[in-house]
């Protein structure tokens, strides 16, 4: 329940108490790269203000709740740096729909969180501020590249944090921190204002610790923006409409093949295995399907993605905005140092591949060819879904990896195998805790749903989440050292 | 496929990233991994299957050309690493005596 709602406290002692708690417990966990102090001040004395003048039915479904918003999201009044050096210094000068709309539910924004520089990552390791850790083992990561995001609603920072999803970024740290974690269908929610990757896969979405704050975030953030065509065309619907439907009569798919993937930890899918029964228990008709392309899904993603991000970070060439390397002699060399200086190596990698993938001798063999298998991907599930109303799946093949043992790029990228195929298809899905492994950490369960059905997703996972009754917490969160 | 060395720098000099040679020797051997895996994508028979390049139905949206309040000059200017007044600073581009540099 909300204090501020129930006059527990003001909105104004809630941000004393969020930025009280955060000053305690993110010296360890390092999910937030910048506070935003002005801004939630200035966001709760409206709502105080409201609430005083016994308007309390005109303030949003947010009002009072603190939140956390990833570093690629344009707010005014803070920096946006993508966690890069090129971006160290980038105040914004407009503010993103996506951040408008949960300002405008009453949101309270308390900072801005850590990521993989230009949301390139599956670990948060490679910002230029420094990894943040999980908070259920700090020598481990919270997955990427929205870890900041994750962290922070995990050790109770924020209840709930704005991530962005490209190939898993948000539900791959969702995973790892025991979190709920949304990636809508693509278009659902606009992305004006967000830093780019790949414009065919990227979207938004929320992270909380549960089903009913992702809808309730869902219902804010949602909908038409004609800055983002994407958004044209889709109904609206009221994503909490079916929480308390249950799962009887949901027709639930196990990916099998998934299921029997090459490097699949036992418990991750066991713990899959468990979400199915608890499902089938309540009432959902269970059947088995295959989703055969799905193994060529890291290849065109990778391919896809590269060229699309190379493309949008090519406007990084320091003349404009961003850095500038000093003392160049000429324009090209400008450029030359300015990116060398300014790039971190994943990002320099991805750059590399999507130019090398877009030039003209291999544009054929490699972006056209991934644009062909995407199709294949995609009517995968279209097949599923004309039988299904949703896909239950692991999040990610193992739990939360070490701090630096994933040095060798390949082996980072295959952590998204699991993930990769939803952004490719377009469709809507959501990580969420199915249990904790032997050594007490997180696995996750991925449930998938069709396009622009999130609200049967939510319904699954809802239902799910009160079969399993998870209520373990991470060691390391707010008040655990009190 | 394996990218070679002068391949490797001509892509870097095309995504215009100065590396040195070392790095350029780094990434011809991280990219030769990556591509290795790529390619398993090629056993795929794709005759015929269209491209995807939306994941989504889209369809064109006419709407009235409306004039809405543009961002400002002092805004655009905010982030400039170099600037004087409404112009963004370069290096010299053209040389001096009017050849292209």
């Amino acid at each position: 329940m909300n204090k501020v709602l129930s006059k527990e406290m003001t909105a104004r002692e809630l941000v004393d108490a969020t930025y009280d708690a955060i000053k305690n417990t993110d010296t360890d966990i390092n999910a937030f790269v910048e506070l935003t102090p002005d801004l939630a001040y200035e966001a709760a004395d409206k709502v105080d203000a409201r609430i005083k003048a016994g308007q309390s039915d005109q303030i949003g479904p947010l009002a009072g709740v603190p939140i956390g918003i990833k570093d690629n999201m344009n707010m005014i009044g803070s920096k946006m740096t993508c966690c890069s050096n090129m971006l160290k210094e980038f105040e914004s000068v407009f503010t993103a729909t996506v951040v408008e709309k949960i300002l405008a539910a009453g949101a309270l924004p308390i900072g801005k969180t850590n990521m993989d520089e230009f949301a390139l990552g599956s670990s948060t390791e490679t910002s230029i501020f420094g990894p943040t850790k999980n908070p259920w083992d700090l020598d481990r990561v919270p997955g990427g590249s929205s870890g900041g995001s994750a962290a922070a609603v995990a050790a109770r920072m924020v209840p709930i944090s704005l991530g962005s999803d490209t190939g898993g970024s948000i539900r791959q740290p969702g995973a790892c921190t025991a979190t709920v974690a949304l990636k809508p269908t693509f278009g659902r929610v606009s992305r004006w204002g967000v830093a780019p990757v790949a414009g065919s896969l990227d979207q938004v979405g929320p992270i909380a610790n549960s089903v009913n704050e992702v809808a309730v975030t869902l219902n804010a953030i949602a909908g038409h923006d004609p800055h983002d065509a994407m958004t044209e065309g889709h109904d609206i619907v009221d994503f909490t409409s079916k929480l308390d439907a249950g799962a009887k009569g949901l027709r639930v798919a196990v990916a099998k093949d998934l299921l029997e993937a090459d490097g699949l930890d036992p418990q991750v899918k066991a713990g899959v295995e468990n979400a199915v029964s608890l499902l089938e228990a309540d009432g959902a008709k269970v059947g088995e399907i295959t989703l055969p392309h799905s193994e060529y899904a890291i290849s065109t993603y990778y391919v896809l993605m590269s060229a699309e991000a190379s493309s949008n970070l090519a406007r990084l060439d320091g003349i404009r905005y961003g850095a500038r390397a000093a003392d160049t002699d000429d324009v090209i060399d400008l450029y030359l140092r300015t990116r060398k200086d300014g790039f971190g190596p994943e990002t320099i990698r991805r750059i590399m591949v999507g130019t090398y993938v877009l030039s003209a001798d291999h544009y054929e063999d490699y972006y056209d060819r991934a644009m062909r298998a995407r199709t294949l991907i995609s009517q995968d599930f279209d097949k599923v879904f004309a039988d299904y109303d949703v896909i239950v799946a692991p999040t990610m093949p193992t739990t939360a990896f070490k701090l630096g043992e994933k040095q060798d790029p390949l082996t980072m990228y295959l952590s998204d195998t699991f993930t990769v195929p939803v952004n490719l298809a377009g469709i809507a899905a959501l990580s969420m805790p199915s249990g904790l492994s032997r050594d007490g950490l997180p696995l996750g369960v991925q449930l998938i749903g069709g396009h622009f059905d999130e609200a049967t997703l939510l319904q699954a996972a809802a239902a799910l989440e009160r079969s399993l009754a998870f209520d373990a917490l991470p060691a390391h969160r707010v008040g655990a050292r009190a | 496929m394996a990218l070679t060395t002068e391949e490797t720098k001509h892509v870097a000099m095309l995504a215009r990233i100065g590396l040195s040679d070392q790095e350029i020797e780094t990434l011809k051997n991280e990219l030769n991994d990556v591509f290795a895996h790529i390619d398993s994508f090629k056993e795929l028979d794709l005759d015929g299957v269209v491209e995807t390049i939306h994941p989504i139905e889209v369809k064109n949206v006419m709407r009235d050309d409306v004039i809405a309040p543009p961002l400002g000059v002092e805004a655009a200017m905010k982030n400039a690493p170099a600037h004087e007044g409404s112009a963004f600073l370069v290096p010299r581009i053209v040389a001096v005596g009017g050849d292209a540099s």
